[in-house]
Formats: structure tokens, C-alpha cells, sequence
């Protein structure tokens, strides 16, 4: 028999495997770092080595499918691949689980076979894992290790490394233990190959889990079985595992010509490298060049003093941020004693210690910290830890800095880690803010994480695509779409240098056409000054000056600038003695942290307890005050509280006589509640709500959401229909509305379709739902009798009739229209109140559901503990004025927005801030109109996006830098 | 509109009259076959219509620096486009004015026009966006279409279609190669003659030639899977939208199916009557509507016929069998995007041996959400062989992943044939 051959050439590794019949002659599996053809031929020369003779061959693998096209081997598609050689091996396997570096797959072979990859939106694989680990600064191999010991799993958002980034940081800065974090991370990896590709299809019986990551690490092996409930014989972990494929492909091959080693060698040999990746013009033409910008760079470098000899004050700033943490002192007169920037290796508060005790033991009591102000994610924490005088909102601490450099500065932007924050300075204040929304970041962390995927340090790397040919262009979505287009150039040959060029300038693009969004680089200013660690990279810094097409100013100190600032603000604005820790008390700090549940209400926010040696507590963590041991904020200055209860006092309770209904309270519900609450307890029936949104409430239902990509209220619906089958309703009540009802502002009245519609997907994906148990009329409220109607006719078997559905309706429609008129009441008394206290008040502006507090995960109490008063767009829109505005305003919950904005515009001491879904087309249309609506009038326009993640972090830096902003614009 | 109404609408240059005489039109580049055949009649109304063809990576950056990030992808292309062909220096800004259609309907796509000229503006202060809608909407600058004109539109669509459907089938058999694009160019010119001289609305006489056309390319008598392409409209039928589908899945050794446009006018028409019977809503045009559907589905039914009576050819879908088909999954209240259309080709193709199927949408596309995506698990267990992949459309996404999930359904399509 002919020995058959298959290679498996994946997003990261190579696989090969000789079959003779059943045996296996060899097999291997190396990473291939970006070279694909030399990785592939070496291991060829090994088979002749080893065995020599003739073989059908089949190429398979993501990165497989070009080397197939030039070199004219047979291609076998993975899954398909991975199909063949479960039916040889596992024909009892009922499913089949596949991790790889950028992919995840998932086989149903019983009851209906099924193949299915993950869509191009999608973390959870071997790639993001490795990110993961770089995150937590330990090897793969150590990131399992740990995780076998953890305690707690932390909820971390599992769709996309970006998203899941902004959850694991927090945790580090927080001081989370690394093993708790670990396993977490494995969880989410489990959680998005069950929802995300699962997508309403359960995982059961005997499961085959296949791939390097699913045979090298134990924790997540385990969270697996765990997650899908298999008993031990149910969990197949084949011994092949991670090159179970390369088996698929050799077997896959059994069609094709057999062929000598030296034939398939000569093929691989002669693949041409391609030529159809786009590429963009080299960064530098000449080292000449190179040389002449390096020297213009060096012009602002600031001075140093030596700290080893400098008596007399000096200001310490810090910035502790996401990734790094960076520290400086200065003197009086703005030279450098001390600085440091470090990668915080997850413990921000240890480095940061170490650091100050240096600076003591190097000052020999000749220098006195006469002030320090701390800013970046860890502000709250350093600030107490060390007692520091000031803490302040980042984008505060860069324009400081910036400002030093460049009076005339009217633009920045900064590149760090993780976010990238751009403001537009307008006489002398900040004008306006952008920072990355959840999506686009990822930002300079990504190269790190690249340059390690590469097998290279970051440093190396980034030098590499300073003299590149042809930088290879990248795309400027997020990291997760930048790594399939990564893999693209490798498969078309692509080498390091063109491919680190490429990074650097889709980092510099995302920044300018996505978070600044600039149609042309005149958009972005005349006296551009660039920081934060990333511009520290040359490539990068390059690119965006091509880019824009204008010499920009980096400063020396650009990763430090956040640190400069911070000094440069604690000189400033300090009176009296500084209260930071001295020498003496910091030899003996200490510091212990403990993860716990807060109890202070039902949110249960996870929280870290950080003791400090001299008995003081530091709590993070909480969403509101009240686990930190402080007064919380006084609610009766939110909307969103009022509304939250007001909301669940339109369902009286009352027992009914015709039966139990449930209304699934998420979506068109949250609008709608009232009228169907008074409909059905006026017709006789008891109304049971589903219970509070939560975290669980998500997962209960995760298993039926059909899109990955689809806004998180819709993913929470789906719980909500599972919680109220639970409590064993007769049926549940969703109707389909193409029409929300006519608020007569707008020129249609439409919803959006997944309110509208959102009903015929339940129905469609969770087998527990039938036509007896989901009642979903299609009704238009606008049209009174054709709705009495289609109610009658729906609901048919629990006797309703015609004169009593009429008659409920108008009940329903009257508790509507007072809740609607105690929201109003209570906004004119909020109104009142704020400006008779002199308040600030903020419309929280976004849809119906975003009251709910899973979906607005606390934002309102983030603002009233900023001592804001809350409003929302439903309590004010009919005080702004109807108006024209450039699109086509045909939603009714849209058009509330515009005149909210409208309101919040044209009133003192009133601001907005735009709430918006993660995934919501729509609001992309809203956003820049809202955005214009504020910016005519002179205000500030804030957007927040919100998904699943659970990290106030950044939005509290977003909303401090518009009070900020807001009250620089009062004093002026 | 109240009298206190504030206006917050940036001023735009308006399409007039007078501007029929002097400007050149551009219209985007959806389905290459129909627009053409439209560009035709556009012209013999006396528009100077042109028809953009440039496909190139620039295209996509144009739209990805001139509209929001999170705008759908056909809007990016189609916004894209316009901005590359201004800058080419191929027209005169002050004489140019871009086109696109609107249907009224719940999603974003009739948001386009708002979003071309907030995208122009900076930079073509001078450019005119005109829209082609039947919903009045955007009466201060649109296109007057007039029954005469709409019926020779229909008409486009309806030849369109024919080529495209045949096309389709002759292609990945052809003997000599290039033979059916010769056919194509012969039937495309057929029509076109009669679009210059006369007896353009003579549908059927002209159908059967396109049918002829295509029936004289000698075909092989070789099995190939056929592979039905549904989705959003934009990217179900434009190359530079889906990376041109129908090319590469001919190049893959498969037959494309790709559903009438007619269809989709059909689809638009219908959702007005259906809107009454689901809500008694009333509008004034709704007995026009009637008529007019009742108008195409006997042109349908006729073109059905012919396809019949030639043999050589599989018919098109026949439109009220889509409407049974879409309510054994959802209802036909689901009418934002393609709506319910889309279950419906996936069950009309299941039924009519086509179960491969490319459900391409646009990455984050709502209506998909529901009726692509969410409708999959009822068509798979009406359909247990149907063999689905949905494919995400989007400027990064890249050709290599999205092609990877296709072969992997070329693949299952191919293994199945094979069992057979």
C-alpha cells in the first residue's frame, strides 16, 4: 500500500504525518514563524531522511490552502480533514472539538452531521490563549499550571481577546491572583466555542477534542468536561491530538497519484512566493534618512539631573497604566532626576514600591518630594497605597505634558498598551476626547504579542520594519481581524520585516481613521505632539507621520508623558505639605490582597481586598460605593433608579383566572412593559416578569444565541425566555412590532429589526419554545383595532374576546402613558433639584433596555458617585424641540435621541452621554447625528460603548475627562 | 412637521431639472449585467448615466476613511467607489452627480443617501445626490420615475436576470472556453438593440433570445454542484462586495445559483400588501402595488414558461412559491433588509436540488441576524442535507478566511455528490 502524507499547515505550527496503512511512520509538530515554505521543506527533508520512497500527499490547514495553490499538492479543507480521520478513528464520537492557533471548529457528527469554524469575529482560540499569557506575563505552560490551582473564576468576556483584554487587566491592576485569572481565561475560551459556535445546538454525548491546545493544557481540558457536563468516558482526548488533521489529510490524500519524495520536495521548492499582497511604500528609503529623523526626534529630549547629587525638592507623577507602569521626579525647573517605565508584570502596586525605595536610597535624604499626583488605571490604588497627594484623570495628565513640549500643541494623541486616547485642544482647553471604543484596541500590546508570536522581542521586531521593502498592508480593524490578515501575507510570503511595517501602520491607521475617525489629515491639527509607549517605536512613529503626511513632535520621554504630567500637575497645584510616604514608612509597607463577593446589595460584585501593613483597607472592584466601605451616592438624583423600580410597579401581581403569562423583560419589553402588564392583568391573566438580568442570565441562554455578533440585550434575551420556562408559565408573551408606536417626530416609526423581529428567532433556536408556550403575534400598536384583533386571535384559547382585549388595551395604553408622565415628573424634580444644588447633570441617553443594569453594568451609579445628577433620553425628549436632522429618521427610540440631545444641548449645566450597544448598526447612523446635534450647539458629545464586559475602568476615565473638560469650559 | 421644528440638517447640494442636460451620473456597481442594461435605458431617457467599474483596494480605503467604522460594508463600497471616481480626475465635480436607490425600508440601507453626502461633502461640495425611490422619499432631490420609466426598469431586472440565470448554467460547463461570456455579450447587445431601436418591452420575444443565446454554447455532461448564493442584496451580487463569489465558485469546479433580482422587487412590492393584512395598514399606493406585482408575477410566470418549454435551462424561482416557502420558516412580517426573502431562497434551493448554500451578509448586519443566521437551525431540520455556510463581509475580513469556510462547504457539497 502507498504511504500516504499529510501536512497540516495552520495559522502557527506545522504539522506532518506519514501513514503506512494504519501505522504511523512519523509525525511532528513545529511552530513555523511566519515561514511557512522553509518549515514545510525542512520537515519534508526529514521524511526523505527518515523514510524516502513514494507517498500520496494532501495539504490541509488554514495557511495550507495557499501553499496547495502554488505548488499543485492536493488540498483537503481542515474539517473536512479532521472528519476523515474521526470516522477511521472515533466512529462512536458524537462531536468533535477543535482548537487551533486562530481557529476553532466544532464537528457534529450524530443526529444531523454538522461542520462548523468560527466566524471572523472570534477570540477563544490558541492565538488568543497566547495573548492571554503574555497579558499575565508567563508562558502557556505556566498560565495552565496556575489555573489548576485556582479558586475563583471571574467573569471574563469571551468573544474577542480585545473585549477579554479589557476584563483581564483590571484584574492584574487590581491585584486578582495570577491563578484565578488563568482559569478564567480558560473559562472564556469554553464559553465562546459553546456559544459562539454551538450557536443553539447542544454539545453532548462522546466528544472528541482535538488540537494543540486542547492536548497540551490540562486546565482547559478540564474546564471543557466541566463546562459540558461529560462523564470520563464521554471526553476523548486523542493521544494525535495536535496532529490529528495532518492524519485527516494523509488519509484524505488516499484519491491522489502516489508520488517520490523528491517530486512532492521539488513541488514545495518551486511554489512561487506570491505577489498579490498589497504592499504599501517603505517607512525610510535610505539610513540617511533613518539617521536625519532619528536626529530631529532627539531635539526634544528633555534634560536630566543626576539624582545621585541633586539636593533640594522635587514633584513625583506617576502613571500607573494598563500594561506598564511608568514613574517619574522631577526638579523645579522640569529636568529629569528619575524615571522608569516597566512593564508591571501584573502587579503595578510591587513595582511601583520597589521603584520609590530606589528613589529614597538614591536621594540620600538630599531631595524632598514637596508634591505627587498619581494617574492611568491603577490611580485609585497607588494613590492610597502611597498616599499621594492628587490623582487625576489621564487625558488631564497628557495635555500637561504635552503642553510643556508644545504651547501651541492643538492635537494628541497617545498610543499605549492598550487604549488610544486623541484630543483636540481648542483655546488652550481640551476640546474634545476620543479614546479607542472596545473594538479598535488592543493597540500597542498587539505588536508585543506578535513580535512574541514571531519568536522575536518587541525591540527586534519593531527595528525589523524600519527598512522593509514592501510593508505589507493589514487592514485597520481590530487585532482579531489583523491576525487572519497576517496570515493571508505569511501564506503569500510575506517576511518579518514587511510584516512588522504592516503592523506598525495599521496600528497608525486604526488610530486616525477610527478612533479619530479624520477624513484627511488636516483634520487632525497643525501642532501634533504624539506620545505614549508605542510611539517609542520608530516604525510606528514613521508610519504616522506618512500617514498624516506632517512632522509630529515626540517628545524623549513619550511613554512617559502620563507620569511627566502627572509631576508637572502635583507642581503646580500643590499647597502645603505633600502627605506621599516617606522614607521611614516605606521600608515597612506591606501589603496583603484577597479576592471576596461583596454583599452590599444584590450584585454580588466580585472585589479584591487589598490590606495595607498599617491597617488600612483598599477595596476595588464594586460598581458602586457601597463595598468600598463609603456612603453610597445618594440615588435620588438618578433617573435610572427611579425608573428601575417605577418600571416593576406596573405589574400589580394579582392571581389571574385565564392563566400565567410571562413577559421576558429585555429588548422592546423594557419600553413596552406597562402597556402589556395593564393588557393582561385587565384581561385576567397573572403577569410573571423574568428575573433581573445577570451575568448567569446570560449564560443560561447562551447555548440558543444564533449570532455571535448580535448586541448583548438580544444575547440576554434569550436567558430571559429560559428563566421564564423555568418558573413554569402557561406561555410567554413577545410580539413581533415592525412599528413601534408613532411619537409623531419622526418620518417613519419603525424599530430596529432586532427588536422587531427578535421573537422569531427565539422561537427558531430554543427547542423548548412552540407555538403553545411563545405567543408572537405581529402587531402594529399604532392600529387599535386590527391589534385588538390579532390579540384576540392569539391568545383564542384562553377565552379572551374581542370587547375585553379592547378594553385591556386601553388599560394597557393608560399605564403606559403614566409611567411615561411619572418619568417626566420625576425629570422636572431631578432638573429642579441639580440646578438649585448647582449640579451637573448628565442625560444618559440610549434605549428603553439600557435601564437594564446588566446591560448599563452600574454606569448611572458611576455617575452620581461623581456627584452628577442622571437623567435619560426618555424622560427629556419632549422637552427638546423636534427637529430636521440629516438622516433619515424613521425609529422611534432614535428620534427620542436626537431631541434629547437637542435638550441637553441647548440647557445649561446639562450634558450628554450616548450609550450605545456593542454590534448596534443603528447607532452608528445616531451617533454622528447626536454627535452634531451637541457639537452645533458648543457641548461636548460622549459616547460609551457597552458589551458584556464588565470594566467601569475605562468609562470613568472617559466620563472624568469630560467633567474635565466641562468644567475648563465653565471657567473660561 | 411642527412649525417649532429646528433644523439641524447640513445644506446639500440638490439634484435639478436642469442638471438632466449637463451632469454626468454615477451610479455604483451592484449587479454588473442589470445595472448595465439599466445604464442603457437611463440613457435613451436622457440621462448621462455611467455605470462605475473600479474595483481596486482603493475603492475600500476611500470607504473605510469616509464612513463610520460601523456602517455596513455595502454603504463603505458603494461610498468607496464614488470617492475613488471623483478623485480619478474622470469627471468634472461640478458637473457630476452620484445615484443610488432607497427603499424606505426598517434598515440601514435607506440611510445610504445621507451618508454618500455627508461623505462627499467635504471634499465635492458641488456633487448632487440623487435618489431613485418609490417610497417619496427625499423629493427635493431625487430621480422622477413615471410609470413608463419604472416598467422599462422592471424590465432591466427581468433581462438581467435571464442572463445572469443563464450565465450561470453555461458557464461551468462551456466546451470551448469563453464561449458562454460570447453568448453573454451576444444577449446583453440583443437587448440593448431593442432598448435603441425600438420593441425593448417586448419581453417575451426577447427572453427566449437570451435563451437561445445560451442554449447554442455546446455544454459538457459533467455533475458539478451547484452552490445557491442568498444574503444581503449588496454583497449577495456585487464582485467587489463579495469578492467576486460567482468567479471563484465556477473556478472551484461548481455551478453558482444566484437567485432573480426580480425577486427582491417583488419582495420590496409584497411587503406593502402584506403590511395590510398583518396591521390593516391602508396607504393610498397600496392598490398599485397590487397591480403591479400582479403585473410581474404573470411576466414571471411567462419567463417560467419559456425556460420550460427550451429545456435547456433549470427556470427561476417562482416568486409566490418563495412566499410558501418563507412561511413554513418565518413570517412574512420579517421585512427589514432581505428579510424574509433570504430563509425563503434557501428553502426554494434546498427544494430544487441545491442544498450548498453561501448565505453572505455584511459583518454586523442586523435584519441577517434574524432571518440568516437565526433562521439556520429551522431550515436545517426542515432540510437535514441543506449545507449552509454564512460568510461575513467586511473590509478586513480577508479573502483567505472567508474562502477557507466556503471550500469547507465545497467540500461537504462534493463528499455528498459523491455518495450518491
Amino acid at each position: 500500500m502507498t504511504k500516504q502524507m499529510g501536512i497540516d499547515v495552520g495559522s502557527t505550527t506545522v504539522k506532518v504525518t506519514v501513514l503506512d496503512g494504519d501505522k504511523i511512520l512519523y509525525k511532528s509538530y513545529v511552530r513555523h514563524f511566519a515561514r511557512v515554505k522553509q518549515t514545510v521543506l525542512d520537515e519534508l527533508y526529514c521524511v526523505r531522511k527518515k523514510i524516502g520512497g513514494d507517498f500520496s500527499v494532501s495539504v490541509t490547514g488554514s495557511a495550507g490552502l495557499g501553499l496547495s495553490q502554488r505548488s499543485g499538492i492536493n488540498f483537503v479543507q481542515e474539517v473536512q480533514a479532521a472528519f476523515i480521520a474521526i470516522r477511521k478513528y472515533y466512529p462512536d464520537a458524537d462531536a468533535a472539538i477543535e482548537l487551533g492557533g486562530e481557529d476553532a471548529k466544532i464537528i457534529f457528527i450524530t443526529g444531523g452531521t454538522e461542520q462548523r469554524m468560527n466566524g471572523s469575529c472570534a477570540g477563544g482560540t490558541g492565538a488568543f490563549i497566547d495573548q492571554m499569557a503574555t497579558l499575565l506575563n508567563v508562558s502557556v505552560k505556566e498560565m495552565d499550571e496556575y489555573a489548576l490551582k485556582a479558586e475563583k473564576i471571574y467573569p471574563i468576556a469571551s468573544r474577542c481577546g480585545v473585549f477579554a483584554k479589557s476584563d483581564v487587566q483590571p484584574l492584574i491592576n487590581q491585584g486578582a491572583k495570577k491563578e484565578d485569572i488563568a482559569a478564567s481565561i480558560f473559562q472564556a475560551v469554553v464559553d465562546q466555542t459553546v456559544s459562539g459556535l454551538a450557536q443553539g445546538r447542544r454539545i453532548k454525548g462522546k466528544v472528541l477534542f482535538l488540537g494543540g491546545p486542547l492536548h497540551f493544557l490540562e486546565a482547559l481540558k478540564r474546564a471543557f468536561v466541566k463546562t459540558l457536563g461529560l462523564s470520563g468516558d464521554q471526553a476523548l482526548f486523542p493521544e494525535n491530538a495536535p496532529c490529528f488533521m495532518s492524519i485527516g489529510a494523509a488519509l484524505g490524500s488516499a484519491g491522489c497519484k502516489a508520488e517520490s519524495i523528491d517530486e512532492i520536495i521539488a513541488k514545495v521548492e518551486n511554489a512561487a512566493e506570491s505577489d498579490d499582497i498589497v504592499t504599501g511604500e517603505p517607512l525610510f528609503t535610505s539610513r540617511e534618512e533613518y539617521s536625519e529623523f532619528v536626529k530631529r526626534h532627539r531635539a526634544t529630549d528633555l534634560e536630566f539631573a543626576d539624582i545621585a547629587a541633586y539636593t533640594g525638592d522635587c514633584y513625583l507623577g506617576i502613571d500607573s497604566g494598563s500594561t506598564t507602569t511608568k514613574l517619574m521626579l522631577i526638579t523645579p525647573d522640569c529636568r529629569i532626576l528619575y524615571s522608569h517605565y516597566q512593564s508591571n508584570n501584573g502587579q503595578p502596586l510591587d513595582v511601583i514600591i520597589s521603584k520609590l525605595k530606589e528613589v529614597y536610597s538614591l536621594g540620600g535624604g538630599r531631595i524632598k518630594i514637596r508634591g505627587s499626583a498619581v494617574t492611568g488605571y491603577g490611580e485609585d490604588l497607588i494613590k492610597s497605597a502611597i498616599k499621594a497627594d492628587f490623582g487625576i484623570v489621564e487625558t488631564i495628565a497628557h495635555f500637561k505634558a504635552a503642553l510643556h513640549f508644545n504651547p501651541k500643541v492643538d492635537f494628541i494623541i497617545d498610543i499605549g498598551g492598550q487604549d488610544i486616547k486623541c484630543f483636540k485642544i481648542k483655546n488652550g482647553a481640551i476640546d474634545s476626547i476620543m479614546l479607542n471604543e472596545a473594538c479598535s484596541s488592543g493597540c500597542g500590546s498587539f505588536i508585543q504579542t506578535f513580535a512574541r508570536a514571531m519568536g522575536m522581542e518587541i525591540d527586534k521586531f519593531s527595528q525589523e520594519g524600519i527598512y522593509a521593502k514592501r510593508p505589507v498592508e493589514l487592514g485597520s480593524r481590530c487585532t482579531v481581524f489583523m491576525n487572519s490578515a497576517v496570515k493571508q501575507a505569511q501564506k503569500e510570503g510575506a517576511g518579518v520585516d514587511d510584516i512588522s511595517a504592516g503592523l506598525s501602520s495599521s496600528i497608525v491607521k486604526n488610530a486616525i481613521y477610527k478612533v479619530i475617525r479624520a477624513s484627511s489629515a488636516d483634520d487632525l491639527g497643525d501642532n501634533i505632539v504624539v506620545q505614549g509607549g508605542t510611539f517609542m517605536n520608530d516604525a510606528v512613529l514613521r508610519s504616522f507621520e506618512k500617514e498624516t503626511g506632517k512632522n509630529v513632535i515626540r517628545p524623549g520621554i513619550a511613554g512617559l508623558m502620563g507620569a511627566f504630567g502627572a509631576a508637572l500637575y502635583a507642581k503646580e497645584n500643590i499647597s502645603g505639605e505633600s502627605t506621599v510616604i516617606g522614607a521611614a514608612e516605606l521600608d515597612k509597607f506591606s501589603y496583603t490582597s484577597k479576592s471576596s463577593n461583596c454583599r452590599g446589595c444584590t450584585s454580588n460584585c466580585n472585589i479584591n481586598i487589598i490590606s495595607f501593613g498599617d491597617g488600612r483597607r483598599f477595596i476595588s472592584g464594586n460598581k458602586c460605593e457601597k463595598g468600598a466601605g463609603l456612603k453610597p451616592a445618594d440615588s435620588s438624583l438618578d433617573i435610572y433608579t427611579y425608573k428601575q423600580e417605577r418600571l416593576l410597579k406596573c405589574v400589580t401581581g394579582a392571581k389571574g383566572k385565564r392563566g400565567r403569562v410571562g413577559l421576558p423583560l429585555q429588548l422592546g419589553m423594557y419600553g413596552q412593559l406597562p402597556l402589556w402588564a395593564g393588557f393582561f392583568e385587565s384581561c385576567g391573566f397573572e403577569v410573571v416578569l423574568s428575573d433581573k438580568s445577570t451575568r448567569e442570565t446570560y449564560f443560561k441562554g447562551q447555548h440558543t444565541v444564533a449570532s455571535d455578533t448580535a448586541c448583548y440585550p438580544a444575547k440576554l434575551m434569550h436567558g430571559h425566555v429560559e428563566n421564564l420556562l423555568d418558573k413554569g408559565v402557561d406561555f410567554i408573551f413577545l410580539p413581533c412590532e415592525s412599528y413601534n408606536i408613532d411619537e409623531h417626530c419622526s418620518t417613519n416609526h419603525y424599530n430596529c429589526p432586532v427588536v422587531a423581529y427578535y421573537p422569531e428567532l427565539l422561537i427558531a433556536n430554543n427547542e423548548r419554545l412552540n407555538g403553545e408556550n411563545f405567543i408572537m403575534p405581529y402587531i402594529d400598536l399604532n392600529m387599535r383595532d386590527n391589534t385588538v384583533k390579532k390579540l384576540c386571535s392569539a391568545l383564542k384559547k384562553y377565552g379572551v374576546k374581542k370587547r375585553g382585549a379592547a378594553k385591556a388595551l386601553d388599560e394597557g395604553f393608560l399605564r403606559l402613558e403614566k409611567y411615561h408622565a411619572d418619568v417626566r415628573a420625576k425629570a422636572d424634580e431631578i432638573l429642579a433639584r441639580a440646578e438649585a444644588e448647582g449640579k451637573q447633570t448628565v442625560v444618559l441617553a440610549g434605549r428603553p433596555y439600557h435601564l437594564d443594569g446588566e446591560i448599563n453594568h452600574g454606569i448611572n451609579k458611576l455617575l452620581t458617585s461623581l456627584n452628577l445628577a442622571v437623567l435619560s433620553e426618555d424622560s427629556v425628549y419632549e422637552r427638546g424641540e423636534k427637529l430636521k436632522v440629516n438622516v433619515l429618521n424613521q425609529w422611534t427610540y432614535h428620534a427620542r435621541l436626537y431631541r434629547a440631545a437637542d435638550f441637553a444641548a441647548k440647557r445649561k449645566n446639562v450634558n450628554l452621554v450616548q450609550l450605545v450597544s456593542f454590534g448596534c448598526g443603528l447607532d452608528a447612523i445616531t451617533a454622528d447625528e447626536v454627535r452634531s446635534i451637541m457639537e452645533k450647539n458648543g457641548k461636548l458629545y460622549t459616547q460609551i460603548k457597552i458589551d458584556e464586559i464588565n470594566n467601569l475602568g475605562v468609562v470613568k476615565i472617559r466620563l472624568r475627562s469630560m467633567l474635565a473638560a466641562v468644567e475648563e469650559a465653565a471657567e473660561r | 412637521m411642527d412649525k417649532r421644528t429646528c433644523d439641524y440638517t447640513d445644506g446639500f447640494p440638490v439634484w435639478d431639472k436642469s442638471m438632466k442636460a449637463t451632469h454626468t451620473i454615477l451610479m455604483p456597481d451592484m449587479l454588473p449585467w442589470h445595472f448595465r442594461i439599466m445604464q442603457e435605458v437611463l440613457k435613451s431617457e436622457g440621462y448621462n448615466v455611467e455605470l462605475l467599474k473600479n474595483r481596486t483596494r482603493t475603492v475600500v480605503d476611500e470607504g473605510l476613511k469616509h464612513v463610520h467604522n460601523d456602517t455596513c460594508y455595502p454603504c463603505l463600497c458603494i461610498v468607496g467607489q464614488y470617492i475613488d471616481a471623483l478623485k480619478s480626475g474622470k469627471y468634472d465635480p461640478n458637473k457630476t452627480a452620484l445615484m443610488i436607490t432607497q427603499t424606505g425600508g426598517g434598515c440601514r440601507a435607506s440611510n445610504y443617501i445621507p451618508l454618500i453626502r455627508k461623505a462627499v461633502a467635504n471634499e465635492f461640495p458641488a456633487v448632487p445626490v440623487l435618489s431613485v425611490n418609490f417610497s417619496g422619499l427625499e423629493k427635493k432631490s431625487s430621480m422622477p420615475v413615471g410609470v413608463k420609466l419604472l416598467s422599462r426598469l422592471a424590465l432591466a431586472v427581468l433581462y438581467g436576470d435571464s442572463i445572469m440565470w443563464c450565465y450561470n448554467q453555461t458557464k461551468p460547463y462551456e466546451q470551448e472556453s469563453g464561449a458562454a461570456d460570447a453568448a453573454r455579450d451576444r444577449a446583453f447587445y440583443a437587448v440593448v438593440r431593442r432598448i435603441k431601436k425600438g420593441g425593448y418591452s417586448k419581453y417575451k420575444k426577447i427572453n427566449r433570445e437570451i435563451i437561445a443565446e445560451f442554449a447554442s454554447v455546446k455544454r459538457v455532461r459533467e455533475k458539478k454542484p451547484k452552490v445557491g448564493i442568498v444574503g444581503e442584496i449588496y454583497v449577495k451580487y456585487a464582485p467587489l462586495g463579495n469578492n467576486d463569489l460567482e468567479k471563484f465558485l465556477i473556478s472551484e469546479g461548481c455551478e453558482p445559483v444566484l437567485p432573480a433580482l426580480m425577486d427582491f422587487v417583488m419582495y420590496c412590492i409584497i411587503n406593502v400588501v402584506n403590511d395590510r393584512k398583518l396591521y390593516g395598514h391602508k396607504p393610498a399606493t397600496a392598490f398599485v402595488y397590487n397591480i403591479v406585482y400582479k403585473l410581474l408575477k404573470r411576466m414571471q410566470k411567462n419567463v417560467i414558461k419559456q425556460f420550460e418549454e427550451d429545456g435547456s435551462f433549470e427556470p427561476v424561482h417562482d416568486f409566490e412559491s418563495l412566499r410558501g416557502y418563507a412561511d413554513k420558516v418565518l413570517n412574512q412580517g420579517v421585512k427589514m433588509g432581505e428579510g424574509w426573502l433570504i430563509p425563503a431562497e434557501m428553502a426554494a434551493l434546498a427544494e430544487t436540488g441545491v442544498p450548498n448554500i453561501v448565505c453572505a451578509q455584511p459583518f454586523g448586519c442586523l435584519p441577517n441576524h434574524i432571518a440568516g443566521k437565526g433562521a439556520m437551525r429551522t431550515l436545517k431540520t426542515l432540510y437535514p442535507d441543506a449545507n449552509i455556510v454564512a460568510v461575513d463581509y467586511d473590509p478586513s475580513a480577508t479573502k483567505v478566511n472567508q474562502e477557507n469556510r466556503i471550500k469547507l462547504m465545497i467540500a461537504a457539497a462534493k463528499e455528498k455528490a459523491a455518495d450518491c
